[in-house]
């Protein structure tokens, strides 16, 4: 099949080229082209919006190692279905991607059951212990797109200081999950009213805002790009902007659950809500919508991380952290930023899905400039439903958005000129 | 006040209202006449079976839940962590599902994790009971502790009621607030900033960092043990500085006022939290808390398996 497309009528988003109007959009050979190309399957867009395939950098595919949690093909239809064409991967796989050949298998299995394009990050360390560095230079032939330790933090700011400044030389993003572990500890959920009232561990705003401090000042200090996951606390958004303005090179990302649930939502012990860095409070919720809308958080991502059933199922501080997000990230994102806040326009809000993740980690990817690579989405603002956990194209069931009332929806989703989910029809294979 | 109660479980005292919390007060003082009679057993329960889960260490409580059961004809069985599967890797759901298929109609849990009460109570048909779930709530021994200020002062609105020690760790001072602030007494909490962080004000509590500051104003002290096995890391400078700032010594002990109650959820550690003399001595109420630990667990074992509330005559002249 020739991945030829012509996609008539629709309202077309281009952040990177400054494009906001209605106009057909030309794939052949799945590229983007100026010209309609002969024998293109037509597709009607007219009413709905379309633009750059979406990006989220901040995904967890669970291969290798915890296939029944999810695999990469089963985590590349949850991107597909929520309009993604392109994921990052995190490196805290099992074994942990800490290694040139452990990056390869993953982008061998990519190639061979993904449906989206996936790009895999290198650990930072080896292990992801924090302690000794792993072969960076290595993992950068390899095709990392960025060094993160996520799901740790290191603790050491030699180590990480002198990370940052190897990591220079191949124009490697350092991204880090910010969290001193001194003070969350065995934290389990946000420090305050909510864990005071159930007697469960506090992992406070605090142990963040620390570590984001010594970010902006690591990288203020080595002039390198860092880039600050799932920011949770209000704090750490103050810190950000006010780095930003000095011009420190310094950024950071805000996931769909951090603006629409506080922890009053582990009232029940529910460890679907539990989930690191924790759901913290309105007063947090505002100050990062604040952020978001102003400039200081210029990436939006889901940080999906699926988890069996049986594994979510026992005690609170047994369970592990996480929630899936991929298959609702668009909608909460509209829903919240959009609809509910009114902050930011939709191309401002496609521009942090798009344009802006592909330039932290230089992807010739999120535009529909000619020449570049045809992922597209098309989308409904406006599209009211309610998602179903049992509908979910993941192998776990770990959705906070379960029965949740959105607006906004992908309807098409398109990787190198090939629909590869429409929600009329599906999967295409 | 209605009496109600229709409840198969008791996970925590911040569930319920005012007026469930009466009811199972009022249940307790009838039940407390049957244990002052010479035949201390009534056929409430006869037929049914109550399983002691406990996966944390417990003398008082275990007991007290036994003979409640006992006195109302229910058959008892007791496991504790280490004889039971959790051992051997079996999760907490399915161990208590293979005691639910095993025909238990009410299952006592002390676990270390808190919200394990809850969790099971969401997913088992027999009555779940919170006999303690990590520092969250430990409901009971709150409606015990109500039981006996109401019996020993006749009221609980407009008590004031200090706890002081190791907040932060203590399920028992989570359920005491919850049960007490909702029933109208007023509650001072007092420890270190450490142990009792500013956040619990949300509770509709009062902080003090000084126990001197509320001798004189209290009606109830209730003295709370350091609960060294949860706190991992330091939270004072060590046991005798704790003491010299918040134990209750004897010289503390004479400023209190007169009737002013000196209670204890035990174990008590002598000489640390509480002078061994005072917790002896005429105000101390400590035995009796632990007599109508026993009252108070019959109700709940008897309201949660769907017993009519009853009236105490205290409480209806």
């Amino acid at each position: 099949m020739s991945h030829s497309l012509h996609i008539t009528g629709g309202r077309v988003i281009d952040p990177a080229n400054g494009i906001d109007e209605i106009r057909d959009i030309h794939v052949r050979d799945g590229i983007l082209v100026n010209e309609k190309p002969s024998r293109a399957e037509v597709i009607d867009a007219s009413g709905k919006v379309v633009t750059p395939g979406l990006i989220d950098i901040h995904v967890h595919f669970r291969e290798p190692g915890q296939s029944h949690k999810e695999t990469i093909a089963t985590g590349a239809r949850c991107a597909a279905f929520g309009g993604f064409t392109t994921v990052v991967c995190m490196p805290n796989t099992s074994p942990v991607a800490d290694s040139p050949s452990t990056v390869a298998w993953i982008q061998e299995r990519a190639a061979s059951t993904a449906c989206v394009n996936v790009y895999c990050t290198g650990a930072i360390t080896r292990g992801l212990a924090g302690e000794e560095m792993s072969p960076i230079g290595a993992l950068a032939q390899a095709g990392v797109v960025a060094l993160t330790d996520d799901g740790r933090c290191i603790q050491n700011h030699g180590v990480m200081k002198r990370a940052v400044e190897y990591a220079r030389q191949f124009g490697l993003p350092v991204m880090d999950h910010c969290q001193e572990a001194t003070l969350s500890a065995d934290g389990v959920m946000n420090e305050g009213e909510w864990s005071t009232r159930l007697g469960l561990p506090g992992w406070p705003s605090l142990a963040e805002d620390l570590i984001v401090a010594r970010n902006i000042l690591l990288a203020e200090e080595t002039g390198h790009p860092i880039h600050c996951q799932h920011i949770s606390s209000a704090r750490s958004v103050r810190l950000l902007r006010e780095a930003r303005l000095r011009g420190v090179p310094i950024t950071a990302e805000a996931c769909p659950h951090h603006i629409s649930l506080t922890d009053e939502r582990l009232k029940t012990f529910d460890t679907t809500f539990k989930v690191n860095p924790p759901l913290r409070t309105a007063a947090d919720i505002d100050e990062i919508i604040a952020g978001i809308a102003d400039g200081t958080i210029t990436i939006l991502a889901s940080d999906h991380a699926p988890h069996a059933p049986y594994e979510k199922e026992v005690e609170f501080d047994q369970a592990p952290f996480g929630m899936l997000g991929l298959e609702t990230e668009l909608a909460v994102f509209l829903e919240i930023l959009l609809h509910q806040r009114k902050v930011l326009t939709l191309p401002q809000i496609i521009t942090l899905l798009t344009v802006n993740p592909a330039k932290l980690l230089r992807l010739d990817r999120g535009t529909l400039s000619c020449g570049s690579p045809a992922d597209i989405t098309i989308l409904d603002p406006d599209h009211s439903w309610t998602h179903d956990r049992n509908h979910s194209p993941s192998l776990s069931k770990n959705t906070p958005f379960h029965e949740f009332p959105l607006r906004g929806r992908a309807l098409t989703t398109i990787v190198g000129g090939k629909v590869v989910w429409d929600l009329e029809n599906g999967f295409r294979n | 006040m209605t009496r109600n109660w229709k409840h198969k479980d008791l996970c925590a005292l911040a569930d319920h209202t005012a007026s469930e919390l009466m009811t199972v007060l009022d249940t307790a003082t009838a039940f407390k006449g049957v244990g002052e009679r010479n035949l201390k057993k009534v056929p409430a329960l006869r037929g049914k079976t109550l399983v002691n889960f406990f996966i944390e260490p417990s003398t008082r409580t275990r007991v007290s839940f036994e003979l409640a059961a006992m006195r109302l004809s229910a058959d008892v069985v007791n496991i504790s962590a280490s004889a039971s599967s959790l051992e051997k890797g079996e999760t907490l759901l399915d161990t208590a599902r293979n005691l639910e298929a095993l025909r238990a109609d009410l299952i006592v849990i002390r676990h270390k994790s808190a919200g394990s009460a809850r969790f099971l109570a969401d997913r088992l048909n027999a009555s779940v009971i919170n006999a303690g779930d990590g520092a969250h709530e430990h409901p009971t021994q709150g409606l015990l502790d109500a039981f006996t200020i109401r019996e020993k002062l006749g009221r609980i609105e407009g008590v004031r009621v200090a706890i002081v020690g190791d907040i932060l760790f203590s399920r028992v001072a989570r359920s005491n607030i919850q049960l007490l602030t909702k029933l109208g007494a007023k509650v001072t909490l007092v420890g270190p900033p450490t142990l009792v962080p500013a956040t619990f004000g949300c509770l509709g509590v009062e902080i003090a960092n000084s126990i001197d500051e509320i001798l004189e104003q209290s009606d109830v002290i209730n003295l709370l043990r350091i609960q060294h096995e949860r706190q991992k890391r330091e939270y004072f400078p060590g046991v005798g500085e704790y003491t010299s700032r918040f134990g209750l010594t004897k010289k503390r002990a004479s400023q209190l006022k007169e009737g002013c109650l000196i209670m204890h959820p035990g174990p008590m550690n002598r000489g640390v939290e509480i002078d061994s003399s005072v917790a002896d001595g005429s105000g101390s109420v400590i035995l009796d808390q632990v007599t109508n630990g026993l009252a108070v667990r019959m109700a709940v074992l008897y309201l949660c398996s769907g017993g009519a509330p009853m009236a105490s005559s205290a409480t209806d002249q």
